[in-house]
């Protein structure tokens, strides 16, 4: 029985974990680091300092804040149920991270002979995927806040998965339309057709605006954090958390906004593509290993750029009201998302039938 | 035992465990959560069949907006196991019967199946793929396809009007 249970790609299974590690280590540097800067950008637009304490430029801040978030008591209230109090924010984590795992972070490496892939599996049904997961997300918000027993976590928790439920329908119509373009749910098939040709965005500028509509709104991010709105709903739905746990959402939400830079960078951006080079030639140049560095940085810098529009979005625009959001979610953005997806298909089946 | 064949026991005792839970817990809010393990270790099941597009749809509808939707309502309800109201033995007894009519029925349509010889069939057949799936209901199935969405319209519109009865 042990020969059959070994017979096992074992050097296949190392090379996923180290990815995995590495993939999972990077976006809670990521998410670290996002808190950081989205202090210090907010003390730019406001004409503040930001913190500046710990380290230079307060470079340590990160640091110091989950140190004392570790430090503090972790509270359990006596009535909610315990497990799923738990539960709550282990999910909004767990869903947060695993959306990385369809993502292709550059190009190919040459490990001593061997070549990996950046990018952890590369499934056909890609985008299918992570919708799946970014759906699972909202039992983080729903449990959590139903478990802490109190009202105001329990709307909050309502409002936020309603919320992302809405907004979940015109981001798969406008994703539909880019399938089309791109003819494939692959990842990397998708990053593969922009890569030395024209990003996506250009043949879907409308879809793009959509999709970044909804991916505000999926990662309750002003203008569309309703299920935070302290001035209707105290703290929203993590008022009873404490500690870590309360750590772990605010952390998911920093996640998620890095992990939906990504696939927007991905998917309309061109993904590792190189702008104004021919990468097939600067490979040969280069080599393989270089090349996936460069490539990993570019993405990086698309990343980054998202990041920087998410924040700020946050600190210049004022909170949707709950029926205003319902509004753009369901009287404005399916159908223009559906208009969006018909004309597409009709300029391709224009182009098929020529 | 290859490492399929120990997922597949794994996602087989998961799906019935959590199944079962789903009957036996007290809190219909833990019910649903057991229900959504479940549609997960069905989807498991589907992958392993090679039905990736399937798989991944279940968890997409039923585990991420059927099953919220079940949430809301038994969270707005706030059913707990203390108010849960005694029930009716002869209710009981019903039950009883009609799950094992249900078994009944269920035993007699399996018994004859043919047993597979290999309880995972990994990277063998394309229909469950995305791109045969697709060919395959436009092509062959799309009378059967477009009524079934016709039905979803209506469904649709007919909860709309129901809904706007009210004002």
């Amino acid at each position: 029985m042990y020969s059959t249970l070994l017979a096992f790609d074992w050097l296949f299974l190392i090379e996923k974990l180290v990815l995995i590690v590495g993939i999972i280590s990077v976006s809670l540097g990521i998410a670290m680091y996002e808190t950081w800067a989205e202090r210090k950008v907010a003390a730019v637009m406001q004409d503040r300092r930001g913190p500046n304490r710990a380290g230079p430029f307060g470079l340590f801040q990160p640091l110091a804040d989950g140190l004392k978030l570790f430090m503090k008591e972790e509270i359990i209230p006596n009535t909610s149920n315990k497990w799923l109090f738990v539960l709550g924010p282990c999910l909004a984590m767990l869903a947060a991270m695993m959306t990385s795992a369809v993502i292709p972070w550059g190009g190919k490496i040459d490990f001593f002979g061997r070549e990996v892939n950046l990018q952890i599996t590369d499934i056909n049904i890609g985008i299918l995927y992570i919708f799946a997961v970014v759906s699972m997300g909202i039992y983080g918000i729903m449990i959590g806040g139903w478990a802490s027993n109190n009202k105001f976590s329990l709307m909050a928790a309502l409002r936020g998965a309603s919320q992302v439920i809405s907004y979940e329908l015109p981001m798969g119509l406008s994703l539909i339309a880019l399938l089309l373009v791109t003819g494939s749910l692959k990842m990397s098939a998708i990053v593969g057709g922009q890569i030395d040709g024209v990003w996506n965005v250009v043949y879907q500028p409308l879809g793009f605006l959509i999709f970044l509509i909804c991916a505000f709104a999926e990662c309750n991010r002003t203008p569309f954090d309703l299920p935070e709105a302290e001035n209707e709903l105290n703290f929203g739905y993590h008022q009873e958390y404490s500690s870590m746990k309360l750590g772990f959402y605010l952390f998911a939400e920093y996640i998620n906004m890095f992990i939906s830079s990504a696939v927007m960078a991905t998917l309309y951006f061109g993904g590792y593509d190189i702008p104004g080079v021919n990468d097939a030639q600067l490979t040969e140049k280069v080599g393989l290993n270089w090349m996936a560095f460069f490539q990993g940085a570019v993405l990086f810098g698309k990343i980054i750029a998202f990041i920087l529009l998410f924040m700020w979005v946050r600190w210049t625009i004022p909170r949707f009201r709950y029926d205003q959001l319902m509004h753009l979610g369901w009287k404005r953005l399916v159908p223009l998302a559906l208009l969006n997806m018909i004309i597409t298909a009709a300029v391709i089946l224009y182009q098929l039938k020529k | 035992m290859s490492i399929s064949e120990i997922l597949f026991y794994f996602l087989s005792v998961l799906a019935l465990g959590s199944a079962l839970m789903v009957v036996i817990s007290r809190n219909p809010v833990h019910s649903v959560l057991w229900l959504i393990v479940t549609f997960f270790a069905i989807s498991g099941h589907y992958i392993m069949m090679n039905a990736q597009f399937l798989g991944i749809v279940n968890l997409i509808v039923y585990a991420g907006a059927i099953m919220v939707l079940f949430l809301f309502v038994i969270m707005l309800m706030n059913l707990n196991a203390e108010t849960e109201p005694k029930k009716n033995k002869w209710l009981r007894m019903a039950g009883i019967v009609a799950g094992g009519c249900l078994l009944l029925v269920l035993v007699a349509a399996l018994k004859d199946a043919d047993v597979k010889n290999s309880a995972v069939q990994l990277n063998s057949g394309n229909i469950g793929l995305i791109e045969q799936l697709g060919k395959t209901l436009f092509t062959e199935y799309v009378v059967p396809f477009e009524i079934s969405s016709v039905l979803f319209l209506s469904a649709m519109v007919g909860t709309v009007v129901i809904g706007k009865k009210g004002d």
